[in-house]
């Protein structure tokens, strides 16, 4: 069957209990923690706030995302350091 | 002997709660427990048509908590099991006459005397719940194979984690067999998978719990009758500690393999 419709040209279909599993588990992802994206935005900014304070970093390298799996759920922030080389060149 | 107190919830509305209530309280009743369900549902109770009682209530949950009558008084006994009883909830009342340490009380001395305490929760995530959970020394969940069921349970799984009650155990209802068969329906796995809970049941869907429960006569009154009647056995039977295997709902295979790999998460939860 799929081997025709794709001779046809059609779009692979997937079905419908294969569809409703992806989609809760996105739904779930986000029901689980009370963070909106809006809110990781702020948490960025806060976080560049606090460790500029002490430490030289690439603001524009920072990401701040939430990661979940069905046991655990974990804010992960990434803070490029500028190292002196790094300084050095700009 | 104390009685193990169980609230079967489950966040979204008529995914079942009240028919496994009615079927557990009769499985578990005709294996000689002693049994009494609790409608909490006050101002929509059901469950007392679902048992074909609903001729031979005086008093109800509210009733008991404001001092009109004793306990005892409110208990409804079903004349076809010798050891299961109703406490109805009040229908021209609103969920605000229950507190949650009314459901403790009332469970607390119903203890002694009984074997089972299930509690039929209403649905939503507000003060009914809050309180039908109170007492529970065990939730169960049920949901059916459906995306707003399964991230309704989600969420209620979570705020009684946050309360730290539990053991949480997980019933799938309304499973069709033939449209998982063809992809068409979230399967049991991917629903344990995605809520990450104990599996303790899996009940097909089946027509004679509409008609059982037109004629209020759970259908686990008749054992072997149906396939959905035998899931509420097991169910009982696993409440009290057996190690039953799942239904396999068609031809053995995929099913039959992703159960068995499922069933070693169910651990008897006992004394
Ligand atoms: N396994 C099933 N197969 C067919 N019908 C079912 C099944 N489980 C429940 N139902 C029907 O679904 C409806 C809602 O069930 P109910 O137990 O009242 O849900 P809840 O208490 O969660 O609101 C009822 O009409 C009941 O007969
Ligand atoms: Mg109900």
């Amino acid at each position: 069957m799929k081997f025709f419709e794709r001779l046809l040209g059609h779009r692979y279909k997937p079905s419908s209990g294969k569809v409703a599993k992806e989609r809760l588990r996105l739904v779930l992802a986000h029901d689980r923690t009370d963070i909106s994206p809006a809110l990781l935005e702020t948490l960025k900014d806060e976080i560049i706030t606090v460790i500029s304070r002490h430490v030289a970093i690439d603001a524009q390298g920072v990401q701040v995302t939430f990661s979940q799996s069905a046991h655990e759920s974990r804010l992960v922030a990434d803070i490029p350091l500028l190292t002196r080389r790094r300084r050095r060149k700009r | 002997m104390s009685a193990k107190v169980i609230t079967i919830t489950s966040g979204k509305g008529g995914v079942g709660k009240t028919t496994v209530v009615a079927n557990l309280g009769v499985a578990l009743a005709m294996r000689g427990q002693r049994v009494v369900v609790i409608d909490a549902d006050v101002g929509l109770r059901n469950l007392d048509v679902m048992l074909g009682l609903e001729n031979r209530i005086v008093y109800d949950l509210v009733d008991v908590i404001e001092g009109r009558c004793r306990l005892r008084q409110a208990l409804v006994r079903d004349k076809r099991l010798a050891e299961l009883f109703l406490l109805p909830a009040a229908q021209t009342r609103d969920k605000s006459a229950v507190r949650p340490d009314d459901m403790i009380r009332i469970c607390g001395s119903l203890r002694e005397q009984h074997d089972f305490i299930l509690i039929d929760s209403p649905a939503g995530i507000e003060m009914g719940f809050r309180y039908a959970i109170a007492p529970a020394d065990e939730i169960i969940i049920v949901t059916n194979p459906e995306v707003s069921a399964v991230r309704d349970a989600d969420r209620v799984i979570g705020l009684i984690e946050a309360e730290e009650k539990g053991p949480v155990r997980l019933i799938i209802n309304r499973i069709k067999p033939d449209m998982v068969r063809r992809g068409e329906m979230l399967d049991i796995a991917d629903v344990v998978e995605l809520l990450a809970i104990d599996l303790i049941g899996i009940v097909p869907e089946d027509k004679a719990i509409l008609i059982s429960a037109n004629r209020g006569q759970p259908l686990a009154l008749s054992s072997d009758s149906s396939l959905a009647g035998r899931a509420f056995h097991n169910i009982a039977r696993r409440l009290r500690g057996e190690d039953v295997p799942f239904l396999t709902l068609h031809e053995p295979g995929i099913f039959e393999r992703l159960l068995a790999f499922r069933l070693r998460f169910v651990r008897p939860v006992g004394d």
